[in-house]
């Protein structure tokens, strides 16, 4: 009964299966989606764009942006990658408290996770004290810190996206090339991480484009300065204040930006976000 | 037994979106006017007046019969800013001329109603040993000032410029409270702030004055705001403020009156 009745609505067409009450909605959300950037687009001073993609501050703030949140999504990688292996394959006792406090940036305030950091990293931290008398560092205000505020709300989408593309992945490829006498470092990185590079690749994307968009984290932790701290987002934020325009143009080059990466990554991302 | 579900969810979502925008529409139209005459007062007023206005704005609770003052405590150049973009407020007090001015075609007549001094800000004890303006040039020490779009980071950057100090901050904060938080957790060694922001950051940090010859006054207007639905209260919250009890309760939190020049 139930087999039919799916087998019947697949065979109908999609666009007589669309039912009437659902498309208000989904045109109110089309409509909520792109008006906010009808309205950027709208006030646009399209005649000083280049005047303002040539000031410094602007050239300064593009560049940390870029510095940072390839550093955060180095870092997600680099620690994350194998976390996401863990989390997939490995049974251990508390398994799922781990995952529960990997994914809870993404659910935590970023202003709240700057809070955390500070007293975690800063000069009086947890860490961080320890961190200052040993060997002298200190992490607010500095680069560093900004790619960690940033890997810290970060790293959680690389972890889901690559934990994901590892369970669903069909195990009998590595089953194969370990009775074909490959040891399991040889597996993983032959077998493995070539069929999850899919998903790998949606989690490097997603967690670069949440780093990017980082704020409250940065500029609670990292502070915000010209050159050393002060990203993107947080240029936008100052010059809101004081000047409207060039903070238009900033948000339309982080736009244009956005766009870049989801058109590079159509093909690679959009097919791995349905498996 | 699926369709009947789904017409309801349907039904259900119109019915919050219909609630939603009638709910918007009573805030623009009735809301404003009704609430904002009801005694509900906005107050968008720069960070460090905070403690001395929440002070003022019981008061004028209490003579008002407990009619409400909201206020919107931030750094002045993002509430001039909200201003501009249309934000409802009744009153706007920012803690420069700069600022007042920036909006002038929106308010009302401005009049000045305090004076502040700065004073370099320092951790309990002032275990780095800060005495002068000079000693924030030092490479060692951690300064965060309040970013240049900022009052108290304009003022701070006459008073080094005055002074023939250079200083390399390690932050630019968004508004002069921010500078004091960064001090008190210990991050930053010192940090230039009003004089009222040190007595109101608590036990954690301690002021260092700055000599007279060397310092700025900041100058704190107020003004009713043109497009304000209450004027009556704004009026009245105004008068408050320049009257002998509002100036009584700024004096108690360390402000000077207004500069005569």
């Amino acid at each position: 009964m139930t087999a039919t009745a799916r087998r019947r609505r697949r065979a109908a067409t999609p666009r007589a299966g669309v039912p009437l009450p659902l498309l208000v909605p989904a045109g109110l959300a089309v409509a909520f989606l792109a008006i906010p950037l009808l309205g950027l687009l709208g006030r646009t001073p399209w005649g000083s764009i280049g005047a303002e993609l040539a000031s410094p501050r602007v050239a300064e703030a593009l560049r940390l942006s870029l510095v940072c949140s390839l550093g955060a999504v180095a870092v997600s990688v680099v620690l994350g990658v194998p976390l996401a292996f863990l989390l997939a394959r490995v049974e251990f006792p508390g398994r799922n408290l781990v995952r529960a406090l990997t994914t809870l940036p993404m659910v935590f305030p970023p202003v709240v996770g700057g809070v955390a950091l500070l007293l975690a990293f800063g000069r009086r931290g947890l860490v961080g004290q320890w961190l200052d008398r040993a060997f002298g560092i200190t992490l607010p205000f500095t680069t560093a810190g900004a790619i960690l505020a940033e890997a810290f709300v970060a790293m959680p989408f690389l972890v889901i996206t690559c934990e994901a593309g590892l369970r669903a992945m069909d195990r009998r490829y590595e089953d194969a090339a370990a009775t074909l006498g490959a040891g399991r470092w040889t597996t993983l990185r032959r077998v493995t991480l070539p069929l999850v590079a899919p998903s790998l690749g949606a989690g490097i994307a997603l967690s670069w484009a949440r780093a990017l968009g980082e704020f409250g984290a940065t500029i609670t932790f990292a502070g915000n300065l010209p050159g050393v701290t002060q990203t993107m987002p947080l240029a936008v934020y100052i010059a809101l204040e004081t000047d409207l325009e060039a903070a238009i143009a900033l948000s339309l080059i982080l736009l244009a930006v956005s766009l870049a990466v989801l058109v590079a990554l159509r093909d690679r991302w959009f097919p791995s976000a349905s498996a | 037994m699926l369709r009947p579900r789904i017409r309801l969810a349907a039904v259900l979502a119109v019915a919050a979106l219909v609630l939603a925008a009638c709910g918007g529409g009573d805030d623009d139209s009735g809301g404003s006017s009704g609430a904002a005459s009801a005694g509900e007062l906005k107050v968008f007023a720069a960070a460090s007046l905070t403690a001395a206005f929440t002070r003022i704005g019981e008061q004028y609770a209490a003579a008002n019969g407990g009619d409400k003052v909201t206020f919107n405590f931030a750094g002045s150049q993002a509430l001039a800013t909200q201003i501009q973009q249309g934000a409802p407020a009744d009153v706007f007090a920012p803690a420069d001329i700069a600022n007042m001015d920036k909006v002038k075609d929106l308010v009302g007549t401005p009049r000045n109603f305090a004076g502040n001094l700065l004073a370099i800000v320092v951790e309990k004890g002032n275990p780095k040993g800060v005495r002068t303006l000079d000693d924030l040039a030092s490479p060692d020490l951690k300064v965060v000032l309040a970013a240049e779009e900022v009052p108290a980071g304009r003022y701070a950057e006459q008073i080094l410029d005055k002074a023939g100090v250079s200083v390399r901050p390690v932050s630019q904060e968004d508004n002069v409270k921010a500078v004091v938080t960064k001090v008190s957790l210990g991050e930053a060694d010192a940090g230039i702030v009003y004089v009222t922001d040190v007595t109101a950051g608590g036990d954690k940090v301690e002021g260092v004055d700055i000599p007279e010859d060397q310092n700025v006054t900041a100058t704190y207007p107020i003004a009713t705001v043109k497009a304000s639905k209450g004027q009556e209260g704004a009026s009245a919250f105004m008068d408050l403020v320049l009257s002998a009890e509002g100036q009584q309760v700024l004096r108690e939190h360390g402000f000077l009156p207004p500069p005569t020049t």
